[in-house]
């Protein structure tokens, strides 16, 4: 309580803190739960909590500036006779136009297609925008099927079948009146300013084996040439990703409870799924024993920051990893340039979560035209691409470090952990230890 | 007219050569035999020809379908005609869940009964059931119109948007949010056109219709209870 003047002795309660308190206060003048954006802002087990072990006898390195690091991916090549080629494993999460705006939608096309990688459609459709400017654009099949036609299926360059996602497994989306404008509204078939509610289960199919059936139907469409991705908020990720396989699935997404959303409920996003590091290795276990690893490909998503974290889940046994967060701060999101503004709004550059109000600053998840107006969409794209450059090259960084000459060589036995939580859950030593927590060895 | 026969050809087959007349329509009429309630048959079509199916068609038949004209001369399985986008789809006997379900335009018609669901989150599309429908129809329904000429089971139109219901016979419970509202002139000559369309001999009179109270259109405190 250092910031705040009161009389030595005071102590504030670790169970009723005044983030505690507030909402208690919200709650009982509101009557209505906290909505917000953003992921889990709770501190979880995550890849800060791994280390790698770089080579030095018994490994041998690669040189850092010579010798090649390969960081290619092929997805989606067990089914679908025109599988993605990507030129970096990082990928760009599904994000809806609604949620963002056209130029930010946009901006995600050209920094994604800059460094030859994919973007994703959202909750909302596809945009003349977002597809012109996409290279390889991932077109998402969500319960509510807003804006869903077979014309730009056809034009899609593979379909993610979205079953749920980190920030709320289990969960429909919403978007709130304040940003249903005409556009987003008539893309969507709603009335126009409507707090728009997602649902949370597919219309027309029940279970896996009916999946397998709407996967069967969506190949035939498109006559067999598109990857189908099965997107999945993590939870009970070994069963979900056998059934997923099962179902038909070529590359199975896995969004860890890390991972953000545009609007949800603070209840669910702090308290619903687990962290990404501990279903990654329940995902690659599914896969191994169904024989399916690296045949079904496994993007993971969810709090991926930096190359560092590129790495390791790809050392767990992703095929690549998917950003959504960190992709709109490198496009703006939270920039300091705009604190004046977000201090307008109660907030501070680095605090702001309302996403669903539709006031951002930085011009990024709002429909207002004289604040979207502010995102330059060429400027914001070449930041992104910038962004995921470095990713990619921190990532070859450790690979090499490691003796491994492309990304996907990344192994658990290139990892140890720092503490037994993270140990446990990456299935990984701890460090200094050949003890894998649950696993019995020493 | 063009056959083809499901015992010696594949789905795949059949799709193909009629996706392929979306490049250069050389046949506009097509008969597909031995359909044994497979799945997925004429989805995806993108022009103006006509499919007749001879006997059953299991999940997804005639799914996103544009221009064309489907019909199912049997039962047809869950998510008939699902997104459909325009053309006309008609089951002769009865269809299973989620007919129509987010169908944003056409119309499919339904000459038996139709399950629970029918017209689920539909889009603009318009359904014509000459039977009953299940409980849940026209759930979360957003645009287009929905006609039944028998009963309607529970929550009939929960959370409705913006779908107008027709119901003859006797709905057995309305869903959250969805009311009985006045059938106005407007609303009999609409049903009547429909019924027309449908090629389906009821009196537009006898019918009611229903739709949204708007009430759910914003999240309020005041609505905690239908949640």
């Amino acid at each position: 309580m250092s910031d705040i003047d009161v009389k030595p002795g005071q102590r504030e309660s670790a169970t009723f803190d005044r983030n505690t308190i507030h909402e208690i206060q919200r709650a009982a003048t509101t009557g209505i739960y906290d909505i917000r954006g953003f992921g889990a802002k709770r501190k979880l087990p995550n890849f800060d909590d791994l280390l790698f072990l770089g080579a030095s006898m018994s490994r041998y390195p690669l040189e850092g500036y010579r010798e090649k690091c390969a960081t290619d991916v092929t997805l989606g090549d067990r089914f679908a006779s025109k599988p993605l080629h990507l030129q970096t494993p990082i990928t760009i999460a599904g994000m809806s136009f609604g949620a963002l705006s056209a130029n930010a939608k946009e901006a995600l096309g050209r920094g994604a297609s800059e460094v030859g990688t994919s973007t994703t459609t959202g909750d909302g459709g596809m945009t003349p925008e977002e597809r012109d400017q996409s290279r390889h654009l991932v077109y998402q099949y969500l319960p509510s099927r807003y804006g869903m036609n077979p014309d730009d299926l056809r034009k899609a360059d593979a379909i993610e079948v979205v079953l749920g996602q980190g920030a709320k497994p289990g969960g429909g989306g919403m978007l709130l009146g304040q940003k249903i404008t005409e556009r987003v509204a008539g893309m969507r078939t709603l009335p126009v300013g409507i707090d728009q509610r997602s649902a949370c289960r597919h219309p027309d199919w029940t279970g896996p084996d009916d999946l397998a059936i709407k996967i069967e139907e969506l190949r035939e469409i498109t006559d067999w040439e598109k990857p189908i991705y099965i997107k999945i908020g993590a939870s009970r990720t070994y069963y979900d990703v056998k059934l997923a396989v099962k179902a038909g699935a070529d590359v199975i997404v896995l969004d860890g409870m890390q991972g953000g959303t545009a609007a949800t409920q603070e209840v669910f996003i702090e308290h619903v799924g687990i962290p990404t590091l501990a279903a990654i290795p329940q995902a690659v276990q599914a896969l191994q024993e169904m024989d399916m690893h690296r045949k079904v490909q496994l993007i993971v998503s969810g709090g991926i920051r930096n190359g560092a974290d590129v790495a390791k889940a790809m050392a767990l046994g992703a095929d690549a990893v998917a950003i959504g967060t960190a992709a709109l701060v490198a496009l703006g999101c939270n920039d300091p340039k705009w604190d004046a503004d977000y201090r307008k709004l109660g907030t501070a550059a680095g605090f702001y979560d309302d996403y669903h109000e539709g006031r951002d600053p930085a011009g990024i998840s709002t429909q207002d035209p004289a604040l979207s107006s502010r995102l330059d969409p060429v400027a914001a794209g070449h930041r992104l691409a910038n962004y995921l450059r470095v990713l990619t090259m921190e990532a070859q960084t450790l690979a090499r470090a490691c003796g491994k000459s492309h990304l996907q060589h990344l192994e658990p036995e290139d990892l140890v952990a720092l503490n037994v939580e993270a140990a446990a859950m990456a299935r990984v030593p701890l460090a200094g230890t050949g003890w894998i927590p649950g696993q019995g060895t020493y | 007219m063009k056959t083809v026969d499901l015992n010696t050809s594949t789905v795949r087959e059949l799709n193909q050569a009629l996706h392929d007349q979306a490049k250069q329509c050389d046949e506009r009429e097509w008969l597909v035999t031995h359909p044994a309630g497979t799945h997925a048959l004429a989805c995806g079509l993108d022009q103006n020809i006509s499919v007749d199916i001879e006997g059953h068609a299991g999940y997804y038949c005639a799914g996103m379908n544009q221009k064309a004209t489907v019909t199912v001369h049997g039962n047809a399985g869950q998510g008939l005609a699902e997104n459909m986008m325009s053309g006309v789809v008609r089951v002769t006997g009865d269809a299973s869940q989620s007919a129509g379900a987010t169908g944003h335009g056409g119309l499919l018609v339904v000459e038996g009964n139709a399950s629970a669901r029918c017209g689920i989150s539909m889009k603009g599309i318009d359904i014509v059931v000459k039977g009953s429908v299940g409980h849940m129809s026209a759930f979360m329904g957003q645009a287009g119109r929905l006609v039944v000429c028998g009963d309607a089971g529970d929550a009939l139109g929960d959370s409705l948007y913006e779908v107008r219901i027709y119901v003859k016979g006797e709905v057995a419970s309305l869903g959250a949010d969805c009311i009985e509202k006045e059938m106005r002139e407007e609303h009999i000559a609409e049903l009547s056109e429909l019924l027309q369309k449908a090629a389906i001999d009821e009196d537009p009179k006898t019918f009611r219709r229903y739709g949204s109270a708007r009430q759910l259109y914003h999240f309020k405190v005041d609505n905690a209870s239908a949640y």
